[in-house]
């Protein structure tokens, strides 16, 4: 982990740089949240205006090899490039620092007021008028994303529906714990996957806690760590996902909209027309991946990786994906 | 053997240590850690009343369901993981969604029985 002593002066020295000799770094602040990078609050002041900024950096400013799909964190910077030229809203990035130097691996964004808690976002009165957006701003980020052109980025990770229970599955298989309910999902998705889309730009984690969300509706799309090349449905569906709808279960768009005013709005957007039918499978993927993910978080208790109460409790979390997933297999007759 | 204190009173005793005592003087992550605890505790007394009635009930569906008696909970699953793994049983294999639903509804109860898709399962 970093001190904000080791980076607080490399920091300084990039800001005389960008903004000109005398700008000052201030209130540096680790964010908490975001395991696998750093994050950081900072402001630097600069001829008399105040620049609100984030630093994501690399834990220690050197990437760990890691076993993950997760992209580095110059394709991060690179992603919001791209994905800001094809109009989503996605933060500045203003500074991107090589593996190396004397901050590290790094990049410099700015930071985006509004909130990231799912809770908030469903339940405080601030957000009443951007809840009544969201469901619209999505679908538009979402068609946006998808419609840029892969040629331009950096090597991605490809994914598609098949690659996605490949991988689950033999994580699942390799805990050797029995779960008829997963068992049924892999089966059934197997048994009933659609035709291969051409593959997009896929986000990989659009879903509240992602997103930050102003008075106004959506105003940045976050954490483009998960970005793959794979099925546009993918994204759609991980939004609907009941995990992330944050209580709020009536609402199947992220509990705070509906899905044919998503599908509306993204299509309208430029993207392509999709069903709920079609959604109805990406959801059971996504809420049986979610629930593997939960095994693999209590895998690392159990093996003693890591020892904590949470790492353990988190297996116990594994139910609310199994219900989810009994939802959805009771609600497939109504999109069919 | 003796039960007195009971592990229910044992446990009970250990949650209000956490919950009065400790969690109010700690701070940050470790009070955070605090309240998981306490809930881990909470689930393990929602554990010792449930879960006898609901694995007994659980038998006694997957022991109709496969037509096998005599064996424990844990093989009967590993045996229904087989029927569905192989295609023998799926979705429109008569009880199967109904067992599920009930056995994840009884789980739930005692994992999380706050969970939004608890409540939907009822509806």
């Amino acid at each position: 982990m970093g001190s904000s002593i080791e980076i607080e002066k490399p920091l300084s020295e990039w800001a005389a740089v960008y903004f000109g000799a005398g700008a000052k770094v201030q209130a540096l602040k680790r964010l908490s949240g975001g395991a696998s990078q750093e994050t950081w609050a900072f402001d630097v002041a600069a001829s008399g205006t105040k620049h609100a900024l984030i630093l994501r950096r690399a834990p220690g400013g050197v990437a760990a090899a890691r076993s993950s799909e997760a992209v580095s964190l110059a394709t991060e910077a690179a992603l919001l490039g791209a994905t800001a030229k094809s109009g989503v809203r996605v933060p500045d990035v203003l500074h991107v620092s090589p593996p190396g130097s004397a901050l590290g691996e790094a990049f410099v964004m700015r930071r985006v007021t509004g909130e990231t808690l799912g809770r908030k976002i469903l339940r405080d009165e601030e957000f009443t008028l951007a809840r009544t957006r969201l469901t619209r701003d999505c679908g538009e980020a979402l068609a946006r994303i998808h419609a840029v052109p892969i040629a331009g980025l950096p090597e991605l990770p490809r994914s598609l529906g098949e690659d996605q229970i490949a991988k689950y599955e033999a994580i699942y298989r390799g805990f050797d714990l029995p779960r008829p309910v997963f068992e049924l999902a892999f089966a059934w998705l197997k048994a009933n996957a659609p035709a291969p889309a051409v593959p997009v730009l896929v986000h990989g984690d659009f879903r509240l806690g992602n997103l930050i969300v102003d008075a106004e509706g959506l105003g940045a799309v976050l954490d483009w760590e998960l970005a793959h090349t794979g099925d546009p449905r993918e994204d759609i569906a991980w939004l609907c996902v009941n995990s992330w709808r944050f209580g709020q279960s009536e609402r199947r768009v992220g509990g705070f909209g509906d899905l044919p005013d998503l599908l509306d709005a993204y299509a309208g957007a430029g993207g392509a027309r999709f069903t709920p039918a079609e959604i109805d499978w990406w959801e059971i993927l996504g809420s049986l991946k979610w629930g593997v993910m939960c095994m693999i978080m209590y895998g690392a208790y159990k093996t003693g990786a890591d020892p904590s109460v949470e790492r353990a409790a988190i297996g116990r979390r594994v139910s609310e994906n199994e219900i989810d997933l009994i939802n959805l297999f009771e609600g497939l007759g109504r999109h069919a | 053997m003796h039960d007195a204190p009971s592990a229910k009173e044992l446990i009970e005793a250990v949650k209000a240590f956490i919950d009065k005592t400790a969690a109010p003087q700690l701070t940050g992550h470790a009070a955070f850690h605090a309240r998981v605890a306490s809930n881990a505790l909470a689930t393990v007394l929602r554990e010792l009343d449930i879960r006898p009635a609901a694995e007994a009930d659980e038998k006694a569906r997957l022991e109709s369901l496969l037509g096998v008696t005599g064996e424990p909970v844990e093989t009967l699953n590993r045996r229904l993981c087989e029927e569905i793994r192989t295609g023998r049983m799926g979705l429109s294999t008569s009880g199967l969604l109904p067992h599920l639903k009930s056995t994840t509804i009884d789980q739930l109860s005692v994992d999380q029985p706050g969970y939004s898709g608890l409540r939907s399962a009822a509806r």
